[in-house]
């Protein structure tokens, strides 16, 4: 590590983190206890997920690409893919579906150590990854539980137009309310789930600032590396919680502090100092290096300022927030308005706005190689971005969870070509 | 004393090791390549040495050049200077493999058989010796100029001439070479040229035609003012896949991706796209009108396609590596290869064979295949604008070049094609120019 990037102290856990951590855990105990406690459990997907309406019903959701992801950052999911690999998954199918099967038949232990119960309802909300809907399909197939499955139209021109709304909040009525009023044993309760929103609402409008904190120079927070951590409870199970607000508001003081103090993000090695670089980042990071990927970013002194990832679950800075006023129709419209629903030419704009509205030295795409949804036109939105905002790109590739995938020595020539090259521009003509 | 300052540039591939030094004015004065070895230090530090060397063999060029009784004549004699001064390296280095072959020869596993192995250690290093003034002679056409290789070719040779199933077999022999030459190859000879020009001169003077010898006091004096020269190394970047083991600050440290485009760019200006075929990775670069790179693709999750793919199938091929291109040339009719995975295509070029298709033929599927791979990288990176620049150890490769050439026609029309004979120092040249850049008072950025 360079010296004069990261500050070499020992590592104080914010306050923050320390409640990010509980949280999380908590999470995977009440998972671990529902069948106990006669609770029943949903599955479902990040992007467009209706956690305050399972949580209306008193339903608990068990998200699977969280569940892959925290094994990736465990080293569980190496051999979670190759279980699913012997049941005849091929290497080319999405790391997450099989890392998500492999621990289904390695016995369900969650990546905390608790074992997971077996779903209730399996509730697609989100069809914009297609790969969701054979996911689902297998795992109804092992569960043998019913689906209910909320079809969103996918926002080809990047906009949400009423009759979109109206179709899924239609869906909503008769196909998932039913469904869950039958898992549940409970009517559906409009009142609470407006009271939820409300709490949604509140717990967003703080995670916006901490989102935008990234604007100020130098940037207290890194909003890739560390925004991954930032949009846990918000894209989990703790939206429309009061500890979901609780987090949020934290988070919030002390990222205000750090503003006042002038501090750069935290690091797991420490304070970052300098800020060389300031980047933008589209795609999913890699779970199984994760710290060694950060750290090829902190050692040269980049920091990331936006990344469309910390959007998949919701594009809260661009506006939208849930309103109790509306419930159902701000429910539609959240599915329907998360990041991988947009159409290209809506990820180029909102990449660009961040290149400008963030003051980006340069960005770059992580390429997923088993995330077709995600990587599929990524080098078009290059070649568009770098046209239209006159910053150079770069372009690196990984997986999600498949440690395979990450060849360390590779990514981090070229990262560091990269960041070589933005600086040759940045002094063109006199130091090159 | 004398002295001359200079910057270095050294690019640490996989395969080879190159260095280039500059003088103060930017003119390329030496020029420094071995194989790479598993020895990134040694290997950079005798591609520094030869650099340094061939700096000095320069500066006595330019000092007969700007001497009017002289000039005119320093191509002969500077020629046969460095002959002599090659052979004398040569000797020294086979003097250090006769001492390496005989302490290996002490180990215990070689003790039923000791005196007959060291008998014929001798006889082959002695015949070995006898052969080298023929490498090094005027008309002499050698395969390769690292030491290794033509050490090993001819003590192969030698070996099967010389040994005896019994008491020294050739297995045994081949054994000790392989254990010996890395001994050798890892020792870094310092200061050469203070203990070669000499004798070289010497042997340059006693064979030397008139015009030669008739001004032998001022040759003399010529040699020996730039053997008192101090050559005063300014600033040092190391580049390539091996730059992060260099013995200089990171600071100092480029990556190859600018050091490429900045070499392509001042061996030809106008390029705008940068092909480099290198032993481990591919890399389609795009530079602006100043060398400076925009943009560039590599190579990630697969290595396919690159100088390792055509070193293996040499290998599969039992051919040299410099032999692949020209057979395939011979090619009336290429095959289509598919795959570009190395181990496949291992497999592949075995069933075609078994399906009676010709060499020359497979080879240049091959080669094409490889250049398929750099298509796809150079779309990606931008596509390819005029003028192109192909560099890299496969930019010797003359199937390389005409598959590429057809590919880059058929996809984009016509492009200016530019490929320098010295193509394989082009990173170690955009090395020294950013040394040069930070001696001239930027940093080495």
């Amino acid at each position: 590590m360079s010296a004069d990037t990261v500050k070499a102290s020992t590592v104080q856990k914010e306050q923050s983190m320390v409640l990010q951590k509980q949280l999380i855990g908590d999470y995977y105990d009440s998972l671990g206890r529902a069948r106990e406690e006669g609770r029943r459990v949903v599955s479902t997907f990040v992007p467009g997920n209706l956690t305050e309406l399972l949580r209306s019903f008193d339903l608990l959701p068990i998200l699977p690409e969280i569940n892959a992801l925290q094994s990736g950052m465990r080293k569980l999911s190496a051999n979670y893919i190759a279980e699913a690999e012997k049941q005849g998954h091929s290497e080319d199918v999405c790391t997450y579906v099989k890392c998500d099967i492999g621990m289904l038949k390695s016995g369900n232990v969650g990546p905390t150590g608790v074992k997971l119960p077996n779903p209730d309802l399996l509730l697609l909300s989100y069809t914009g990854c297609f790969t969701f809907l054979k996911w689902f399909e297998l795992l109804r197939q092992e569960y043998q539980c019913p689906v209910a499955m909320l079809h969103v139209p996918y926002l080809a021109n990047g906009r949400i137009e009423p009759h979109h709304v109206d179709y899924v909040v239609q869906q909503l009525r008769t196909e998932v309310i039913p469904k869950l009023e039958q898992v549940s044993g409970r009517r559906f309760d409009e009142a609470r789930l407006s009271e939820m929103l409300a709490l949604s609402a509140q717990a967003e409008d703080d995670f916006v600032w901490v989102l935008e904190s990234a604007k100020n120079e130098p940037s207290p927070i890194d909003a890739y590396f560390g925004g991954v951590y930032y949009i846990g409870p918000i894209f989990t199970a703790f939206r429309g919680t009061s500890q979901g607000v609780e987090y949020y508001r934290v988070l919030r003081e002390e990222i205000t502090e750090r503003i006042r103090l002038g501090l750069g993000p935290v690091t797991p090695e420490g304070t970052m100092e300098r800020q060389r670089y300031r980047l933008v980042v589209e795609g999913p990071p890699n779970w199984t290096s994760f710290r060694e990927f950060w750290k090829m970013f902190y050692d040269e002194g980049a920091v990331v300022v936006a990344s469309s990832y910390t959007k998949v679950g919701g594009l809260y800075d661009r506006g939208f927030r849930h309103d109790p006023n509306r419930p159902l129709k701000s429910l539609a419209e959240y599915c329907l308005g998360c990041y991988t629903n947009l159409g290209l030419p809506a990820r180029v704009d909102l990449l660009e706005r961040y290149i400008r509205e963030y003051r980006a030295d340069g960005f770059i795409i992580n390429s997923v190689k088993s995330c077709n949804s995600f990587s599929v036109g990524q080098l078009l939105m290059l070649r568009q971005l770098e046209q239209r905002t006159g910053v150079p790109g770069g372009f690196i590739e990984s997986d999600l969870v498949d440690p395979r995938y990450f060849s360390p020595a590779n990514i981090k020539n070229r990262i560091e070509s990269y960041l070589q090259m933005l600086e040759q521009k940045r002094g063109a003509g006199v130091t090159a | 004393m004398s002295v001359v300052e200079v910057l270095l540039g050294i690019d640490l591939g996989s395969t080879t090791t190159k260095a280039i030094a500059l003088d103060r004015t930017g003119r390329i004065i030496g020029r420094g390549i071995t194989n790479t070895r598993s020895n990134y230090e040694v290997a950079s530090q005798i591609v520094r040495d030869e650099a340094l060397v061939q700096s000095r063999f320069e500066l006595v060029r330019h000092a007969m050049e700007a001497d009017p009784e002289l000039s005119g004549i320093e191509r002969k004699f500077i020629g046969s200077l460095v002959r002599n001064f090659r052979q004398q390296q040569h000797l020294e280095q086979l003097e250090w493999l006769e001492s390496a072959l005989d302490r290996c020869a002490d180990a215990p596993r070689y003790a039923p058989q000791r005196e007959a192995v060291k008998e014929a250690l001798h006889r082959i290093c002695q015949a070995m010796r006898a052969r080298v003034p023929g490498h090094f002679s005027e008309l002499a056409v050698r395969k390769s100029d690292f030491f290794r290789d033509l050490a090993a070719a001819d003590y192969m040779q030698l070996a099967e001439q010389f040994s005896d199933s019994k008491h020294a077999s050739f297995d045994v022999l081949c054994g000790l070479f392989d254990a010996a030459i890395l001994v050798v190859e890892n020792a870094a000879g310092d200061g050469a040229f203070e203990r070669h020009a000499g004798p070289a001169l010497e042997q340059t003077l006693a064979n030397a035609p008139t015009d030669i010898c008739e001004r032998e006091a001022r040759l003399r004096s010529a040699v020996d003012a730039v053997r008192a020269t101090e050559l005063r190394v300014l600033g040092m970047v190391g580049t390539g896949y091996g730059r992060q083991r260099l013995p200089f600050p990171k600071e100092q440290v480029r990556s190859e991706i600018l050091c490429h485009g900045l070499g392509a760019h001042a061996m030809f200006a106008s390029t705008r796209t940068v092909l480099d075929i290198g032993g481990q990775d591919t890399k389609a670069i795009q530079v602006d009108g100043s060398g400076i790179v925009t943009s560039f693709q590599m190579n990630d999750r697969c290595a396919a396609g690159c100088g390792r793919y055509l070193g293996y199938i040499a290998d599969e091929m039992n051919l040299g590596l410099h032999e692949l291109g020209r057979l395939a040339q011979e090619s009336t009719c290429s095959v289509r290869i598919n795959s570009t995975c190395t181990v496949f295509a291992g497999a592949e070029l075995r069933d075609r064979l078994s399906l009676g298709q010709k060499v020359p033929d497979i080879l240049a599927g091959l080669h094409r295949a490889i250049m398929l791979r750099a298509m796809s990288l150079l779309a990606r990176s931008g596509g390819i604008s005029d003028e192109f620049t192909f560099t890299g150890g496969v930019a010797r490769n003359p199937a390389a070049v005409s598959a590429l050439q057809g590919l880059v026609q058929q996809n984009y029309g016509v492009r200016k094609l530019n490929i320098s004979p010295e193509s394989i120092y082009t990173g170690a040249l955009g090395a020294a120019l950013f040394a040069q850049r930070a001696a001239d008072g930027g940093h080495a950025a």
